[in-house]
């Protein structure tokens, strides 16, 4: 039973695993990590992702991956929207802590609720000519529906990272989330690159649910799953640090994958939680903590 | 003060006893059905603003407090089937102490951090209990409710009468904590915490008391939730509703008086019953979702706050 190969193909499966998580974190550690927008919503976005991902590659057969891309650009308006709403009715006037965090969660449960009411509490899956194959590399077995959304998690991860630390607008944003009075005294309004960075997370979201659904079979309601896996990511990750949460992220996949390979697959949830809980009393600050 | 207090509780009494009264009048099984789902709320959104809107800590997690409440109950009726009090004073305390667990979490997690570990209490909570076989585990279970009971013609007619008295104890158990040095104390924990500390207020214990008060009663809300349902399964004893539910109704009813949750309670939840026959349940969530966006948005403070407001400005121009 507990042979080297059964091992290997755990941590393998927790690698491929992990890079998807980073893909459905990333957003959060731009919204939450670098500019303290409490976005519990973030998880009904990727499902939101996930069901647009699934309603045009069941009629028109697209990519789930390039349906995700497309539809990133409207999601990118969705999530300015959406931090406009927030920053006029509750940073603006200091009422984020109890009052935000109240709006997002009905956020999140509102989107839950019209995707059922839209698409039903029925499985829904994709169709690509990847899902289903895999391929093995000596006594390692890899999938396709896994490997696929850790490369493209990866490649989000990375081109968040470059955008942040090369990019003037990043550099912006990274500005906003040391010292957003002194951004200001340069000349550069802390609320529009706010808005920006804040619809950049809700895009990346929408890809993410594209991932998602490729991974396997979704529902509206598995979005409460993901609360805990999302944040425990950034927190673990530090909050505010890309490379924070890619690590956190495989972390979390390795973990969660030994977890269901030695217990069981349905303990798997109590690690995203336990980790998150673990990492808040120990060193709240995370791994690569600002 | 004095003359507040007594008036309080000759309404309290008065509400006790006419619900008591109902039940010899009314003959209808389904508005007792649909009045007991709407207190259960009162109590609940009674309990959540204990802590959330008094003390300022968002609970995501009041299905955990409730269920474990009810699967208390479930575990007792399992063994010796004990008179419904014992049910409700051991769901109480069951959830009582997870509260005070739960408050000492306050200690290092603020803000966002607690309302998740309070999601990860119901989501670790439900899975242990689905995997719980002596309670029913995944599949659920099926509770036989007691024939008969002294005084009322059916069970579900007592099962009103016993959630009427609880939501007007736990609307009075509120009053009181608002009314006092710790209703004051919670306010200004709620406010600014360390300024709260600074002055010497005891947040701990304070917090601990808002933890545990507001777990127990949600706990005791859910006691005779399985007699309630017949067949309980975690499913629908965990169901984000409860979360939902309990932190909208004092939302839009307003969080800083007793009146808030109880108004929203009564409100909301007589309005579910009315969408959830008329429509269906799943656009009574959708109202429900709109209603509580829409009303942190756009009146923060509330419908006691919204009165407030307006009479006010018919105030102002009288003046």
């Amino acid at each position: 039973m507990l042979s080297f190969e059964f091992i290997l193909n755990a941590l393998v499966a927790g690698l491929l695993l992990g890079g998807f998580y980073a893909a459905l974190s990333a957003g959060l550690s731009l919204s939450f990590g670098l500019l303290d927008v409490v976005n519990i919503a973030h998880p009904a976005f990727i499902l939101f992702g996930s069901y647009l991902t699934f309603y045009v590659n069941e009629h028109f057969g697209v990519d789930p991956i390039i349906a995700g891309l497309v539809f990133a650009v409207p999601a990118y308006f969705v999530g300015v929207a959406v931090y406009r709403i927030y920053y006029n009715s509750f940073e603006k006037t200091g009422a984020e802590s109890l009052r935000g965090l109240v709006f997002f969660f009905g956020l999140f449960f509102l989107i839950e609720v019209i995707l059922i009411i839209t698409f039903g509490v029925d499985y829904r899956l994709v169709r690509a000519f990847y899902i289903g194959k895999s391929t093995s590399i000596g006594p390692v077995g890899i999938a396709f529906r896994l490997f696929v959304p850790f490369l493209v998690g990866g490649i989000l991860a990375t081109v968040l990272y470059l955008f942040l630390t090369k990019t003037f607008f990043g550099r912006a944003i990274m500005g906003v989330a040391q010292d957003s009075l002194a951004v200001q005294l340069m000349g550069v309004d802390p609320i529009r690159i706010k808005t920006v960075a804040f619809g950049i997370g809700i895009a990346t979201a929408v890809i993410a649910g594209s991932l998602l659904i490729i991974i396997g079979p979704v529902e509206p309601t598995i979005g409460r799953e993901y609360i805990g896996r999302v944040f425990a990511v950034t927190v673990l990750g530090g909050l505010g640090s890309m490379t924070g949460t890619l690590v956190g992220a495989l972390i979390l996949g390795v973990a969660e994958s030994f977890t269901s390979s030695f217990f069981g697959p349905s303990w798997a949830l109590a690690v995203s939680f336990g980790i998150l809980l673990i990492c808040l009393a120990v060193r709240p600050s995370g791994l690569f903590g600002r | 003060m004095n003359k507040e207090r007594k008036i309080f509780l000759i309404v309290a009494a008065v509400l006790i006893v006419g619900s008591f009264l109902i039940t010899t009048h009314m003959e209808n099984r389904f508005y007792y059905k649909a009045a007991y789902v709407v207190l259960q709320y009162v109590v609940l959104a009674t309990a959540w603003n204990i802590l959330g809107g008094y003390t300022g800590y968002v609970n995501f997690g009041t299905a955990a407090f409730f269920a474990m409440g009810a699967y208390t109950a479930v575990a007792l009726i399992k063994t010796w089937k004990p008179p419904l009090y014992v049910l409700l004073v051991t769901g109480g305390l069951v959830s009582g102490l997870l509260g005070l667990g739960i408050g000492y979490l306050t200690l290092r997690l603020r803000g966002v951090f607690f309302s998740i570990a309070t999601l990860a209490l119901a989501v670790v909570l439900q899975m242990i209990v689905s995997n719980w076989d002596y309670v029913g585990g995944g599949a659920g279970t099926a509770v036989l409710k007691p024939r008969s009971v002294p005084m009322f013609s059916n069970y579900d007619e007592f099962l009103f009468f016993v959630m009427a008295a609880l939501a007007v104890v736990s609307v009075a158990i509120a009053w009181l904590i608002e009314k006092s040095w710790i209703g004051r104390g919670m306010a200004a924990i709620r406010d600014n915490e360390e300024a709260a500390e600074c002055m010497g207020v005891p947040i701990l214990k304070l917090k601990l008391f808002a933890t545990t008060v507001s777990g127990a009663l949600m706990g005791i809300a859910g006691a005779p939730f399985s007699y309630f349902v017949v067949y309980i399964e975690p499913t629908s004893a965990f169901h984000l509703d409860y979360a939902v539910n309990s932190l909208a109704m004092p939302m839009i009813g307003g969080t800083t008086t007793w009146l808030g949750p109880l108004v929203g309670a009564v409100l909301v939840g007589t309005a579910q019953q009315i969408a959830t026959v008329t429509l269906s349940s799943e656009m009574n969530l959708l109202i429900v979702g709109s209603l509580l966006v829409g009303f942190v948005v756009f009146a923060p403070d509330g419908l006691v706050g919204l009165f407030g407001k307006v009479r006010a400005r018919f105030a102002g121009k009288e003046a």
